[in-house]
């Protein structure tokens, strides 16, 4: 990309298109469908953490006037099982198939048994209560601890541990190892060791808008499923693959969504109500209740790891060393992978070692939140980090650039790192007004550096040249972060036309090619790029439209500022997109253009935050005061909505660090399934959340985007602990840190 | 050749090694190239990595180009939120 260019849409802060209709209630969320003669669903759910499903009679409940269908774990086809492994049968859908309806055990608090269709949500509720249901209980693991005992009881005997040779059945799902060197030699070298070990508790997404869906089953088995997601071909994709359908009889429309952060990137609810719809012949709606938002989807649990950092006197690092232990709920499949990917990854080392184990537990299967298995990592190194620095008395900042990855520098993943830029996001911290500014009594102030790879994936875009010269773009991704504005402002940008003359549109699954979820902070760059690539295709018709018109090469037609302009000394008057629009009948025909690719070149992101604390002493509540977050985003597209997601990313870390966390009894259910007592930060909660966009552009994005929505997440942990540490002299390594814990710290310090 | 660095769950499937020295101008030629050299590790490796090829990464690529002295790491795929 040339650096040189100027922009005029790109790096502009123009209204959201979908902004009227979400500050005026007018856009449909996922429970805001509705269809003539619809019915609805209620999930039947586990009071047990672990138990044998002795037998489920649910004749009762058919019985009942009003109710239609139900169902169990029985309906389903028997398509990942063990038993129809043999035929091809995959592990992450088998786990998925279990999670949405137990099959012979439950294996959660909160686990789906049974599901009815009735006439009204009273009536499914009366219906669930006489679904007769016996179990046996099992012996549950509800943490680390106990599911890696040896001799504890097993959630699933059958399992062993991948990457372990020769494991016996475990409740470790998965041993991981990455690194380079030999950490052993590089502590030998260091001049100062410290080895901690750090505990995070399992926190919710918090998105507002629970998970909601409506289906409609045709007798002839085609498929309508509207619902809230971060990506309705996943949401497709996994239904009909649970259900044994062809793809292409579902037809998935995208609500708008309330909020994902990950936790919308999988399905619960979908493949109960196309069951229901189909068993009943009528349409059928379900929405989780709060409560089963908790219960039942998917958190981000626990996790324990213990970390190693060696450095000479001059703060460079020698070593660093790992073991990261992190729940993955009933099946496994935590994030733990990307904890041992990530936690050493903002800087360089000679010698690098992190080994990951995924651990099951009797808690409900966990799902992706922003950066996943990032924040817990960077809570363990960066409050290393902060330790190093006061022991060799080096300034916070300064320690970090002394180490910090460069372009050449080996990642502490594998690859060399292409073009970064931590090293400016650094200096852009150390240079704010903020980093210098005092404190006040009992404040004290954090900084930490965290880092994320950002994702590609798969893209499609269409762009439709309407015949009044304005533009409609399809896309594939459920806009969340404001991905209507920005691939508005670069489809604008291409054509060389006004903002307003283009609209967004979010395409269902039969109206659009294939597209990954929106995640992985993919949206802008790579669904971007398919807008930049369809533009392109459009604007070569127009130019071979003017070519036609004028009787000449196309190679001597341009396209600029909105128009076909005939290269040379000439005298044609230029053709504009409105009338090589409204011509366009009589030229060949309605021009639309399409792109379709793997984003390839992601630029991968690093953010740094500075956070300012205020510790009571009498009562150990901890307010944040201030608080600044900067981050290299490449090229901001659109700044306000870049500035938009540090901010969220940052209030839900700070969340994350002070208040956050699912407190279960000793049988695994949970106590706090509500807002009230689970509690998320609010705006009276923090203080405006400054911002600093550097950009660093991506060499391999035609306006230099890298992703931008999940490292934010990722420097708050220990920005806030660091901070906590600055005020009360205390090292807290436990989260989080309400206010007993932090008064139990601050009166014995040794054993925060 | 191309400098390729597999897994570390995957080095008992390559004779104990992560790093292999291999010849192949694009990803499948070097997992053909690695198959035949350890026999079931193109299938290990299909479909579950990501691959970086001199620091860029790409999800599960069969088709890009490799230079004679790139460094191709194959990394465990990670997913986003």
């Amino acid at each position: 990309m040339s650096e040189e260019k100027k922009f005029r849409w790109v790096g502009t802060r123009p209204i959201r298109p979908d902004g009227i209709d979400k500050v005026t209630g007018r856009a449909n969320y996922g429970a805001d469908f509705s269809l003539p003669g619809m019915l609805w669903g209620r999930v039947l759910r586990s009071p047990h953490a672990h138990a044998r499903i002795v037998s489920i009679h649910t004749e009762k409940a058919r019985g009942l006037e009003g109710v239609h269908a139900v169902i169990t774990g029985d309906d389903f086809p028997d398509l990942f099982s063990e038993k129809a492994r043999a035929k091809g049968g995959h592990d992450d859908m088998n786990n998925l198939a279990q999670n949405v309806m137990a099959r012979g055990r439950v294996l959660y608090h909160g686990h789906a048994l049974a599901a009815v269709a009735a006439v009204s949500p009273a009536v499914a509720a009366r219906a669930l209560e006489l679904i007769e249901v016996e179990y046996e209980p099992l012996p549950h693991v509800l943490d680390i601890e106990a599911a890696t005992t040896p001799g504890g009881p097993l959630i699933h005997e059958d399992r062993v541990t991948q990457g372990v040779e020769g494991a016996g059945s475990s409740n470790i799902a998965k041993r991981v190892q990455i690194g380079h060197g030999d950490p052993e030699e590089g502590f030998a070298e260091a001049d100062i060791v410290i080895e901690r070990e750090f505990t995070t508790s399992p926190v919710h997404q918090g998105y507002i808008e629970p998970h909601a869906c409506l289906a409609r089953t045709a007798p002839d088995g085609r498929t309508t499923l509207w619902c809230s997601s971060q990506g309705h071909f996943a949401m497709r994709d996994y239904t009909a693959g649970l259900l044994g359908m062809d793809l292409s009889l579902l037809q998935v429309i995208p609500a708008e969504i309330g909020g994902g952060f990950g936790g919308k990137t999988t399905i619960y609810l979908e493949p109960l109500a196309v069951l229901l719809s189909r068993k009943a012949g009528r349409p059928v709606k379900m929405v989780m209740s709060r409560e089963e938002v908790f219960r039942a989807s998917g958190p981000v649990l626990a996790t324990r790891i213990k970390l190693k950092l060696g450095a000479r006197r001059d703060g460079e690092f020698t070593a660093g060393e790992a073991t990261l232990y992190y729940e993955g709920g009933a099946f496994g499949g935590s994030s733990v992978m990307a904890g041992c990917m990530t936690v050493f990854a903002p800087y360089a080392f000679p010698h690098v070692r992190s080994i990951g184990y995924d651990v099951m537990v009797n808690k409900p299967k966990g799902a992706a939140y922003r950066a996943p298995g990032a924040p817990m990592a960077a809570f363990a190194l960066e409050t290393v980090v902060d330790e190093i620095a006061e022991r060799l008395e080096i300034d916070p900042v300064d320690l970090r650039l002394r180490n910090a990855a460069k372009e050449g520098t080996t990642a502490s993943f594998g690859p060399r790192y292409r073009r970064i830029g931590c090293v400016e996001t650094l200096e852009a911290l150390r240079d704010h007004p903020h980093y210098s500014a005092p404190l006040g009594p009992n404040q004290g102030r954090g900084v930490a550096l965290g880092f994320w790879f950002n994702a590609g994936l798969q893209s499609s875009a269409g762009v439709n040249l309407n015949p009044d010269g304005t533009v409609t773009v399809l896309s594939g991704n459920p806009d969340i972060g404001g991905s209507r504005a920005s691939l508005a402002m670069m489809a604008a940008e291409e054509f060389g036309i006004h903002y307003d003359r283009v609209e967004v549109v979010v395409a269902d699954t039969h109206s659009i090619g294939y597209t990954d979820v929106t995640g992985g902070s993919r949206v802008t760059f790579a669904t971007g790029m398919a807008v930049i690539n369809a533009a392109a295709d459009v604007m070569r018709q127009l130019r071979e439209r003017a070519a036609a018109v004028w009787e000449v090469d196309v190679d001597q037609v341009v396209w600029a500022d909105g128009e076909a302009r005939l290269e040379g000394d000439n005298d044609r008057e230029p053709l504009t997109l409105e009338k090589l629009a409204r011509d366009a009948g009589r030229t060949g025909g309605p021009i639309s253009g399409r792109a379709a690719l793997t984003a390839r070149g992601v630029g991968m992101g690093f953010g740094a935050h500075i956070c300012d604390v205020e510790v009571d002493k009498e009562t150990g509540r901890v307010e944040v005061v201030r608080y600044t977050a900067v981050q290299d985003a490449g090229r901001a597209i659109h700044p306000s909505y870049v500035e938009g997601q540090m901010q969220g990313g940052a209030v839900q870390g700070i969340g994350w660090a002070l208040n956050e966390e699912y407190v279960f009894d000793e049988n695994g259910k949970l106590e706090n399934p509500g807002f009230l007592d689970y509690r998320i930060p609010v705006a009276s909660d923090v203080p405006m959340i400054d911002t600093v966009i550097v950009e660093v552009p991506n060499p391999n994005h035609p306006y230099g985007v890298r992703g931008v929505g999940e490292v934010p997440i990722v420097p708050p942990i220990p920005a806030v602990v660091n901070a906590v540490h600055a005020a009360t002299g205390v090292r807290y390594r436990d989260l989080p840190l309400s206010p007993p814990r932090v008064l139990k710290g601050m009166a014995t310090p040794d054993a925060a | 050749m191309a400098r390729v660095v597999l897994p570390q769950a995957l080095a008992e499937r390559a004779g104990g090694a992560t790093e292999h020295e291999v010849p192949g101008r694009s990803v499948r030629a070097l997992l053909a190239a690695l198959d035949e050299r350890f026999p079931g590790l193109a299938e290990a490796l299909s479909g579950k990595v990501a691959v970086a090829i001199d620091g860029e990464i790409h999800s599960d690529p069969l088709l890009e180009p490799v230079e004679e002295d790139s460094e191709v790491y194959f990394l465990p795929r990670v997913g986003g939120g």
